[in-house]
């Protein structure tokens, strides 16, 4: 494994000899940026088709007026006025809207502060403690596997775990710690955030452990060498030269509990309103312009958390 | 500090095996579960053992029309793994160079993976229903609809796969020597000569790495799916239809077969990386074995 690596740098002679028997200049060559524009186009069209007009489409439509089974393009406020609706009437109380973001960003919060501990300390395992360079791509890989297979499936996995008659209450009940099962442990905000974490620690993990294999063991060595003890060497050293992949790690974990609604759904019993579970129930009703409203406030706040965790670290270096 | 292992590394390597655990060990209950006996649940104990529910489901008599969803989603996936590919190898080959509106490729593929899923999806598929409905206003009033498994279905999933490609081939790209491509022109190689015979045999194993990712995130796909694929489902979309309805095992049956399909093409794909690794390291150099 460790001379592979090393020969991946070098070419075969032979094939380079074997290409080289149909040698022949051709007498225009075209020019490296219409290349580059053949090479890269095909990907951009694909991003301009389906993300960037699509987005272009979500503000427009966002301000047409809609009835109970059509979109009508006129210029309208409504989705946005029936989003908001009741928000200023109601006070001091919160408004549907405010009590459905409040609820997503208290799940974003637990989700995001539980899936850096856990991250991190996966991640830093694997960087400093597993020394041959074949158990850290085996141990990655595991780690990795689970990414590859249904998301759907993973979820309904805590079912049999959770249920009133699951393996936790039954084991627990058998045990006498607890007379009647729990009724908390499926289809409530616990099993979001449980199933939220199973999920997507993952996306924590991953650029992390970039960043960490990538600090020089000798600034460890000379931390240890002037006399810092494990915690100062973790806090002073450690941790500001991993926060690249803590911050990368953050967006994306941020991202994905902000406009989940498959998880929510499925894990919360359809009974947790969530910022993304408004848009879909919004469709489902035809109701266009207000999901598409709904998706313009979900985009504002995502992109405004995202800029400010960019401030911290320039994304593009890091890559 | 060199002998023996500190005690944080045990403390930590029994933090590891826990988070395994958490891991996996959900997933194995239910591929365990899928073989109930006939009169099983959906928790434990096991009420006998059984190829019942899994039977059921082939036979077509259990929930969904399996072997038709089974198809799409495959057909969808092989598209998907195909267009990423092609797509994420040629763009790497340009992030090579400099060229004009590079950054705003990059962007893009960022974007498009950290804005949420729901909102690129109703997204398409207002954008079809637009499209659906100027061509029923202009050209045809009998026209169904554009959106579909392979028209919108596959642009949702492309949005997903395309940028884990292009950050993969940026990967690739970091660790390539240059040096390699500028020796076979040197040696009269014509670009696309030197990007059959010397580029791609390097880093032809992440580029399986790059179909993997294409083939499973897409198998798998299912929030950019919700909205945007049309009149027919995938099979991840049916599973989720059954999460609230369903009280049988047969839904662990349907997750283990979705499972089984996703764990042949891991163990395909890095069974084929492992391989191609090998090769090289037996026969990618002739470094001093006094040829030449």
């Amino acid at each position: 494994m460790d001379t592979s690596e090393d020969i991946l740098q070098q070419a075969s002679p032979d094939l380079v000899r074997g290409s080289g028997t149909a040698r022949r200049t051709k007498p225009a060559r075209l020019s490296p940026s219409f290349v580059s524009w053949l090479q890269a186009g095909p990907m951009m069209l694909v991003f301009l088709a389906f993300f960037l007009i699509p987005l272009v489409f979500v503000v427009i439509v966002s301000f047409w007026d809609y009835n109970e089974y059509q979109l009508l393009p006129a210029f309208s406020g409504r989705g946005y006025t029936d989003t908001f609706e009741g928000c200023i009437a109601q006070l001091p109380d919160l408004c549907t809207i405010g009590r459905t973001y409040v609820m997503t960003l208290k799940l974003c919060f637990l989700v995001w502060a539980i899936t850096l501990f856990v991250g991190f300390w996966v991640a830093y395992f694997l960087a400093f403690h597993v020394k041959s360079k074949t158990w850290q791509m085996g141990l990655s890989l595991l780690c990795t596997i689970p990414f590859w297979t249904s998301n759907v499936i993973r979820m309904i996995a805590w079912i049999p775990l959770l249920g009133r008659n699951g393996l936790v209450n039954s084991g627990l009940v058998k045990t006498g710690l607890i007379n009647q099962p729990l009724e908390w442990l499926l289809f409530s905000e616990f099993s979001v955030v449980l199933a939220l974490v199973h999920l997507f620690t993952f996306f924590m993990v991953v650029p992390i452990f970039n960043s960490m294999v990538r600090i020089d063991k000798a600034l460890i060595e000379a931390a240890y060498d002037a006399g810092a003890s494990g915690s100062q060497t973790l806090v002073n050293v450690v941790i500001p030269l991993a926060k690249p992949g803590i911050v990368i790690g953050s967006i994306f974990v941020i991202t994905i509990v902000m406009g989940d609604f498959i998880t929510i759904g499925v894990m919360g019993g359809q009974q947790i309103a969530a910022a993304g579970k408004i848009i879909e129930t919004r469709v489902n009703a035809l109701q266009f312009p207000a999901a598409a409203a709904n998706a313009v406030i979900l985009l504002a706040i995502t992109f405004l958390i995202i800029t400010m965790m960019s401030r911290i670290v320039d994304i593009r270096k890091e890559l | 500090m060199t002998e023996g292992r500190p005690r944080s590394f045990y403390v930590l390597a029994i933090f590891f095996a826990a988070y395994v655990l958490f891991l996996y060990g959900p997933m194995i209950a239910i591929y365990i579960l899928s073989f109930q006996g006939p009169q099983g649940g959906l928790t434990f104990p096991m009420n006998g053992v059984s190829t019942y529910w899994l039977s059921k489901l082939f036979q077509g008599t259990g929930i969904v029309d399996l072997g038709a969803a089974f198809r799409r989603s495959l057909l969808l996936g092989l598209v998907v793994m195909a267009v990423t590919v092609v797509l994420s190898v040629a763009a790497g080959m340009a992030f090579r160079r400099k060229f004009k509106a590079q950054s705003i490729l990059f962007y893009s593929a960022i974007a498009s993976l950290i804005v949420p899923s729901i909102i690129t999806s109703l997204g398409i598929s207002l954008e079809f229903r637009i499209i659906d409905d100027l061509i029923k206003g202009y050209f045809n009033e009998n026209f169904e609809t554009s959106m579909g498994l392979l028209t919108s279905g596959l642009g949702a999933h492309l949005t997903w796969t395309l940028p884990f490609g292009l950050l993969i081939m940026f990967a690739i790209f970091n660790r390539f020597d240059p040096r390699l491509e500028e020796a076979a022109r040197d040696l009269g190689a014509t670009p696309w000569q030197a990007f059959r015979h010397v580029v791609l045999p390097i880093i032809l194993p992440s580029v399986i790495g790059i179909g993997l990712f294409g083939f499973t995130l897409s198998w798998d796909e299912l929030a950019r799916s919700s909205q945007a694929i049309g009149a027919v489902n995938t099979l991840p979309l049916d599973l989720q239809g059954l999460t609230t309805t369903v009280t049988n095992p047969d839904i662990y049956a349907l997750g283990t077969v979705i499972s089984a399909v996703s764990f042949a093409v891991i163990t395909l794909a890095l069974g084929t990386i492992h391989m191609l690794n090998k090769r090289q390291a037996a026969k990618g150099s002739d470094a001093g074995k006094g040829l030449v």
